[in-house]
């Protein structure tokens, strides 16, 4: 018995792939609706009937599950400068598949406490000062946490001279309390992957039994880390590869939701360029960024206001009477499929500017700078000119008749050259909707996972 | 203990390359014992000023040689007021300006701008070492 079934509990749909690992096949995909407020088995059931109609009765050997039902992974991040341990703590936190709920820098007061408070994290990040460095923020910081009148866990990544102590401090009101590397511990030295683990530890401890995910147990293995993380951990493996399974390189992964666009990189990013300097916190290998505001459905009318009417009117080459009109109806019915022609248009312009603006976020950006000799370039963030793959997973993507339309806002255009946007891309798509499963599957078998993404993500 | 060194934050400011002073600076700097965070070339005010506050260093060390100094000192002190890092060592160094301008000129210039001390062309890494440990009571 050879067979793998993998879960990814989404926020809308329960989605399973069952694989044949011994024949490196994907036996069928199904999907029910995700019923996480009353019997999360429930869904699953019901995709297990579908998925059995489709490959008749089968057993599984192991059965692995991701999730981001319920909201996904809530956490707020908090640092003490907020371009240095505030944005490596949300990096941290982005890269182990969390929802970012808020960003806080230096000395929290009071209304920022019951902010926090309101925005119910599942787990805050606590970091600020690169190791021997700023000692009181971190403490105070701690000490304002102790008010918040809530038991949250608190994952620890900071100052290492004062770790101690702010983890005694924290302990006076919290149960779960978390120390781990700082995240920071020289400046400009980024060191996330510890929090990454200390997240996914707390995760499987606490939270997926309070999100009702442990009902599947009896069933489910392990319901193992939040699907955004199942993501960038097939994205890692599809570009590195493994040592005896060849990747593809640096790659792009886009997944564009109702509500969010994720943008997921693996590469380097150095300068391909000449004569330039690199500024700024280093980035990431495996790197993910959400964008809150770019989506089709939920976030239709914050996509209008952030891309603009004309520039989805120009995608869509139709007035921007048109896309108003088209944004006002998915907005108010997020149940809606385009009718007619221009509608159709309206939708692929969308994903489009969705594509183009979450990746101009998640690039690096080159800036001029005039001296004496002549121009200078500085980059900040990665350069990804030379990425030579990108990935279009996520059901908009996955269900559209012309997905490459959509992926090609991720390209690098005249009118933004200091976007480092891929210049000349191949474009795949995961057709099978396989990703979230392989990035489980390659937790025990990457050497399977990297072959079956290169055979069933393919290029279009 | 690494960590026990006082920490000083050393860069050359603004639109300005040059890197060799910098180099030099770096090593004399922490041969003397000091851990030095070496922000580079082309370094934008706010970065020394988050550098200082993230590491907790007693000085900041400003460096600039294209003669566009002025310009891009200025305002500093004030920034580093407004960050709460009103008593840290503000240090500047190089050709601060273009041409033979007399040095004293350029010195009551850079002190009334708020920098602690301001050195000419030519002066070695060893005094700037003697300064600092003065300045900090080392």
């Amino acid at each position: 018995m050879n067979n793998i079934l993998l879960i990814d509990f989404g926020s809308t749909y329960t989605k399973i792939t069952a694989v044949d690992i011994e024949k490196e096949v994907v036996l069928g995909t199904a999907r029910g609706i995700t019923t996480v407020e009353t019997d999360i088995m429930d869904g699953l059931n019901q995709a297990m009937e579908a998925l059995f109609l489709k490959t008749g009765k089968l057993e599984f050997k192991k059965v692995l599950g991701c999730s981001s039902a319920a909201g996904g992974l809530k956490m707020v991040a908090i640092g003490l400068v907020p371009e240095l341990t505030a944005e490596a703590a949300k990096r941290a936190a982005l890269g182990a598949g969390a929802k970012i709920m808020g960003v806080y820098g230096n000395e929290l007061n009071e209304y920022e406490i019951q902010e926090i408070a309101q925005l119910q994290p599942e787990i805050i990040l606590l970091a600020g000062g690169t190791d021997g460095g700023n000692k009181e923020v971190i403490l105070h910081n701690a000490r304002m946490l102790t008010t918040i009148g809530k038991d949250i866990p608190v994952i620890v990544a900071g100052n290492k001279s004062v770790a101690p102590q702010v983890i005694r401090i924290l302990l006076e009101s919290m149960t779960e309390v978390v120390h781990t590397e700082n995240v920071m511990p020289k400046l400009n030295e980024l060191n996330i992957e510890p929090a990454r683990e200390a997240i996914r530890g707390v995760f499987l401890k606490r939270i997926v039994q309070a999100k009702g995910l442990n009902k599947a147990n009896q069933f489910v293995d392990d319901v193992v880390m939040p699907t955004p993380a199942a993501v960038l951990k097939a994205a890692e493996l599809l570009g590195k590869g493994t040592d005896y399974e060849t990747g593809l390189g640096d790659l792009m992964v886009v997944d564009i939701g109702g509500a969010t666009t994720d943008v997921y990189s693996i590469a380097k990013g150095d300068p391909t360029k000449s004569n330039v300097a690199l500024r700024g916190l280093p980035e990431p290998f495996a790197k993910r960024t959400v964008e809150g505001d770019l989506g089709m459905r939920y976030s239709a009318t914050a996509l209008f206001k952030a891309a603009g009417a004309k520039m989805i009117a120009d995608y869509a080459r139709v007035s921007t009477q048109d896309v108003e009109a088209y944004v006002k109806k998915v907005e108010e019915n997020i149940e809606y499929l385009p009718q007619n022609d221009v509608e159709r248009k309206v939708e692929i312009a969308m994903g489009r500017a969705c594509t183009s603006l979450a990746v101009e976020r998640h690039v690096g950006q080159l800036e001029t700078i005039f001296t004496l000799l002549g121009s200078a370039f500085v980059q900040k963030g990665k350069d990804l000119s030379a990425v030579k793959n990108v990935v279009g997973t996520g059901g908009v993507i996955v269900h559209h008749e012309q997905p490459k339309e959509i992926l090609k806002g991720a390209t690098y255009s005249e009118s933004t050259p200091e976007m480092l946007k891929p210049e000349c891309p191949d474009y795949l798509i995961d057709e099978d909707y396989i990703m979230a499963s392989m990035g489980l599957l390659g937790e025990a078998y990457p050497d399977v996972a990297v072959r079956m993404m290169k055979k069933y993500i393919v290029r279009r | 203990m690494e960590n026990s060194k006082v920490k000083v934050v050393l860069g050359v400011i603004g639109a300005d390359c040059h890197a060799v002073g910098n180099k030099i600076l770096n090593y004399a700097l922490t041969a003397a014992g000091f851990e030095v965070i070496n922000l580079g070339v082309l370094v934008p005010q706010e970065e020394f000023v988050n550098a200082a506050i993230e590491t907790d260093a007693k000085a900041i060390l400003v460096a600039s040689l294209y003669g566009h100094g002025e310009i891009d000192c200025r305002g500093l002190k004030e920034r580093c007021r407004e960050a709460g890092l009103g008593d840290i060592l503000l240090y500047v160094g190089g050709n601060l300006v273009v041409g033979k301008t007399d040095f004293t000129e350029v010195h009551n210039k850079f002190i009334e701008m708020g920098y602690d001390r301001v050195y000419e062309p030519g002066i070695l890494p060893d005094q700037v070492v003697i300064d600092l440990k003065n300045d900090l009571g080392l």
